[in-house]
């Protein structure tokens, strides 16, 4: 059994608006373990993103735990964060992802350069990465010499290069088209199994989930439902199909 | 280590991808060098026009006339007083400066110039760098400032004329130059050296004047024996000798007729000019930083610390900076070759290294908000997650 990479526990986080105070994480438990891949769904406003910005330690929370390989985010100052952030996280948004004026490899390796880990031996693994998300004719262009499909994939790369413990997406197809999304998250999931990572991809769009492990449903805040197995998850996809 | 590293290269990077954008900065800040060096040039040459005299001078004190506010020209000793500042223990020599202004009319072009009247070998006469020394008395010998040479042509061993107004007529005295100073100027005018004598013979004087033969000095320079000693020896020669005032050669210079307000003025419009410079790199910054936003909150949020983020900024400020004050600079030093000599601008001056140290400082100085403005910005809200 794989170990936990990433275990939330009865997480808060409020919000005072206009003197009224709003859960937009509502008392959410869950655990993820190495090597698998979920999905976090929700209608907007459900605290997806406010969820993910927590465990990407971004963001405090007003109460609960997230531990990553075991260490408690609460038991950290901003110094640790960033460090935590830098080695144990790999990262993807929705858009802006890449620094503009570094090529797709240099963008890869700057996760490698910020770790200290930039060689020869990790520059041919993020060249073969790139030429895996088939970009190995792009290593040296520029993002916006790039499509929104490719940029993506150059963040998967930077998000695994550096083998961290939990990768977390944002939306990170909400700018592509269908086919080309299904794409980048078909091959998003091969590598989190491939590298035995723990994923977690944040959408609202149903049909991305049929590459995942497990789909965490939200809504107003709560965790109300998850789908598990094979056959929950292909009747979610196709319901949201349908 | 790795901090510096790592915000080197990226904004070293920056600066290479967007090399015409930055480009355009550091010629804007090219400009605001080459206009700041060339305000610091005029100051330093009006400056040097000015007092380069008086500043050059082999003294420590000058003596003027009691009450004549330490103004040379309002200064006029009796001769005596010369003897009696000698005498002074404590003073190693001392010697009388006559001060006029003349024509050199024996030229294509009419040269204005200053005729100082001094003792050779004495302070006051400024080291040969070629010839000899005039002869004493009437002996219608000068040394002439390498300026003069500059500007006219002349050499040592050639014979000017120089016009003089005395009384209501205009005459005429024929000098010989025999020896050659450098960087003598005095009241913005390239200098003649003469002996007293001749000195009184060829000044323009007014009518009542011409009855005496006298050449009256009108400031006396004093070296000392002990060159640290000025303020007290300052205050003997006031006590023993009558009728004197006495200052140092930062106060002679002060007291030059207009010097404290020409470089005052110069130095605000250099001082306006820098300040325009870190307003406008500032601004340039800002603006960029603001573009850069989300960028920021990318790096920020995989994992660059602040120091990272500002060190980055900072280095990259430094570099633009760097570059436009060369390429300003450079084209300062350009634009110097082709300047004649009759415009005061010197470029090798203490002002032109300092405003060089300056404009480098006043990149990073402009681009401090925009450098606590990119440390301040939080991830989540640059990359619209919270």
């Amino acid at each position: 059994m794989s170990n936990v990479a990433l275990e939330v526990r009865d997480l808060v986080k409020s919000f005072t608006v206009d003197g009224l105070t709003i859960n937009a994480v509502d008392n959410v438990s869950f655990k993820i373990r190495s090597g698998e891949f979920v999905a976090l769904v929700g209608p907007s406003g459900s605290g997806k993103t406010t969820l993910l910005s927590i465990m990407a330690a971004l963001l405090t929370p007003t109460s609960g735990q997230v531990l990553i390989d075991g260490v408690d985010l609460a038991s950290m100052n901003e110094r640790l964060r960033v460090k935590l952030r830098r080695e144990k996280i790999g990262f993807t948004f929705q858009s802006n992802n890449l620094i503009p004026f570094l090529t797709a490899q240099e963008n890869v390796e700057f996760m490698l350069r910020l770790n200290g880990r930039v060689d020869h031996a990790s520059r041919l693994r993020s060249g073969e990465l790139l030429a895996r998300l088939g970009l190995q004719d792009r290593l040296h262009n520029l993002p916006g010499q790039m499509s929104g499909g490719q940029q993506q994939r150059v963040a998967i790369a930077r998000a695994l290069i550096h083998q961290p413990a939990v990768v977390l997406a944002d939306e990170p197809t909400a700018s592509l088209d269908t086919e080309r999304a299904l794409q980048v998250v078909e091959t998003f999931a091969h590598l989190i199994h491939e590298n035995n990572r723990a994923g977690i991809i944040v959408t609202h769009d149903l049909r991305m989930c049929q590459f995942v492990d497990r789909v965490l449903q939200m809504q107003d805040g709560k965790l109300v439902r998850q789908y598990k197995t094979r056959d929950e998850i292909r009747d979610l996809v196709r319901g949201s199909v349908h | 280590m790795k901090n510096i590293y790592l915000s080197s290269y990226l904004a070293i990077k920056e600066v290479i991808r967007n090399r015409v954008r930055f480009l355009m900065v550091a010629l804007v800040i090219a400009l605001i060098t080459l206009l700041v060096l060339f305000i610091a040039a005029l100051g330093e040459g009006l400056s040097n026009a000015n007092r380069q005299y008086v500043a050059n001078l082999d003294a420590q004190l000058i003596v003027f006339l009691e009450k004549s506010d330490f103004s040379i020209t309002a200064s006029r000793l009796e001769t005596n007083t010369v003897k009696a500042v000698r005498r002074v223990e404590g003073v190693a020599d001392a010697g009388p400066i006559h001060t006029s202004n003349s024509e050199i009319v024996s030229l294509p072009e009419p040269l204005k110039i200053s005729v100082l009247g001094v003792e050779a070998e004495r302070p006051g006469m400024p080291l040969l760098i070629e010839g000899r020394q005039f002869r004493g008395g009437e002996a219608r010998e000068a040394v002439m400032d390498r300026s003069v040479a500059l500007r006219t042509g002349l050499a040592v061993g050639d014979e000017i004329e120089i016009r003089s107004t005395q009384g209501t007529e205009d005459r005429f005295y024929d000098l010989k130059i025999v020896g050659l100073v450098e960087e003598q100027a005095y009241f913005f005018q390239p200098t003649i050296f003469v002996p007293p004598a001749t000195w009184e013979l060829i000044r323009p004087q007014s009518a009542s004047d011409l009855e005496s033969d006298t050449p009256y000095p009108n400031i006396i320079a004093v070296k000392l024996t002990d060159p640290a000693s000025t303020e007290e020896m300052r205050l003997r020669l006031t006590n023993q000798i009558s009728n004197i005032e006495v200052a140092n050669i930062q106060t002679t210079i002060n007291n030059i007729p207009g010097y404290t307000a020409q470089q005052g003025t110069v130095q605000t419009q250099g001082a306006f000019t820098l300040l325009i410079g870190v307003l406008v790199i500032g601004g340039f910054f800002q603006i960029q930083i603001l573009q850069k936003i989300p960028q920021i909150g990318v790096l920020k949020a995989i994992g660059s610390s602040n120091l990272v983020v500002g060190l980055s900024a900072v280095i990259q400020i430094i570099v633009v900076t760097a570059i436009g004050v060369g390429i300003g600079a450079m084209l300062n030093y350009l634009f110097s070759l082709g300047l004649p000599p009759t415009i005061p601008l010197e470029f090798n001056g203490m002002r032109s290294v300092i405003a060089i140290l300056l404009l480098l400082l006043i990149g990073p100085l402009g681009g401090l908000v925009s450098i606590i403005y990119a440390i301040r910005i939080e991830p989540l809200k640059a990359l619209r997650l919270g």
